[in-house]
């Protein structure tokens, strides 16, 4: 069984991100989404997290991305940007959803 | 209803009182104890605190759901996770929580601990396990 | 594939309803079903028609509407939450003495049985909130 894990807070504000890195096993992959996207991005606090999470893949949601202003130039490498039609396809490929609101 | 059991879990992550999430999970997982499927409780993060023990309302003009949780074994939901990083990282150990218990028909009616301290790769593994995750 | 969405937070407020009208959209236009919108703590004001945002801005409501008439959508207000947060339709109205209902009819009011039927149900519940 694999997850798909969401993320939709700044991990500026919350601790959401982390917690969802700390439960997401190898073979599962996270979402980031809404204000989540912020931990895609470049030079932040998140890019040692993200490259060293062993075995998990990480999306971000273009939409929301561009709405905020975000590039995708700076994204961490590694990270792929998605639609809301990967989204769906996403969730239908992994055998669970797991939101951390 | 449904054709098989699935293993549903709630994942709480949200303090009591300073947002309904606690209480309206609650209701969720009463309501869904009727439905006899395999049902865990997670407590992580801020959710902690929403079995700690001593929870008295009365000045804040709230109504103090944390009794609830005792009626959970009698619903059997007796499989309640608390992440022992979430725990520790907010001072508090299992000693701190109420002591909540169900009582196994099939060992006599013996009385049994609802919470079981586990780490947080114990529980990542638990989740894996599961078909549905609610959060709330 | 059959899917769930339950929504945790109300209009504007928060992303959370634009987020899972987005993927309730494109799961669709994959062809997907979707088995049951369930609206649950203050995600229940996604459901009143009484909702009026200025001309240049989305009304969600009726986004929402829109989407169920087309596809037929199953779209649950979750009862005990309607309750508190004074969403109304006609049978609460009568039981608990309201003078008026403020309902959009694509909407029904039901219990929270039918979050855990979804869940049951679906292939995969999916959770919008804050």
């Amino acid at each position: 069984m694999s997850e798909l894990h969401t993320v939709n807070k700044s991990p500026y504000e919350k601790s959401s991100f982390d917690s969802c890195v700390g439960y997401a096993v190898a073979g599962s992959a996270i979402l980031l989404m809404e204000d989540g996207v912020y931990a895609a991005m470049q030079g932040g606090a998140t890019e040692a997290k993200v490259k060293s999470a062993q075995g998990v893949k990480f999306y971000a949601l273009g939409p929301d991305m561009k709405a905020r202003g975000l590039s995708e130039d700076r994204v961490i490498e590694g990270v792929e940007i998605v639609d809301y039609a990967k989204f769906v396809d996403l969730a239908e490929e992994h055998s669970k959803v797991v939101s951390w609101v | 209803m449904s054709e098989s059991i699935k293993k549903l879990m709630y994942l709480n992550r949200r303090a009591p009182y300073g947002t309904i999430y606690a209480w309206e999970s609650l209701e969720v997982v009463l309501i869904g104890a009727a439905f006899e499927q395999d049902v865990s409780l997670a407590f992580v993060d801020d959710g902690v605190y929403q079995i700690v023990k001593g929870q008295d309302t009365a000045e804040v003009g709230m109504k103090n759901f944390s009794p609830t949780y005792f009626a959970l074994g009698g619903y059997e939901v007796t499989k309640l996770y608390v992440e022992k990083e979430s725990l520790e990282e907010r001072g508090l150990t299992i000693d701190d929580l109420m002591p909540l218990t169900w009582e196994d028909e099939d060992d006599d009616w013996a009385e049994k601990d609802s919470i079981r301290l586990v780490s947080r790769e114990e529980l990542a593994e638990v989740m894996a396990g599961q078909d549905v995750v609610f959060s709330f | 594939m059959k899917f769930s969405i339950q929504i945790n937070e109300g209009p504007y407020q928060h992303q959370a309803s634009d987020s899972a009208y987005m993927f309730a959209k494109a799961a669709l236009e994959k062809g997907h079903e979707i088995f049951r919108v369930f609206f649950y703590h203050d995600g229940v004001g996604n459901s009143t028609r009484l909702t009026t945002p200025p001309q240049d801005d989305r009304n969600i409501v009726n986004r929402w509407a829109e989407l169920g008439e087309q596809h037929n959508l199953d779209m649950v207000v979750c009862v005990a939450a309607a309750q508190r947060r004074g969403i109304v339709d006609d049978g609460e109205a009568e039981r608990n003495g309201k003078d008026a209902t403020n309902i959009d009819p694509r909407f029904r009011i039901s219990g929270l049985g039918q979050l855990i039927e979804a869940a049951v149900q679906s292939d995969r519940l999916v959770v919008f909130g804050d």
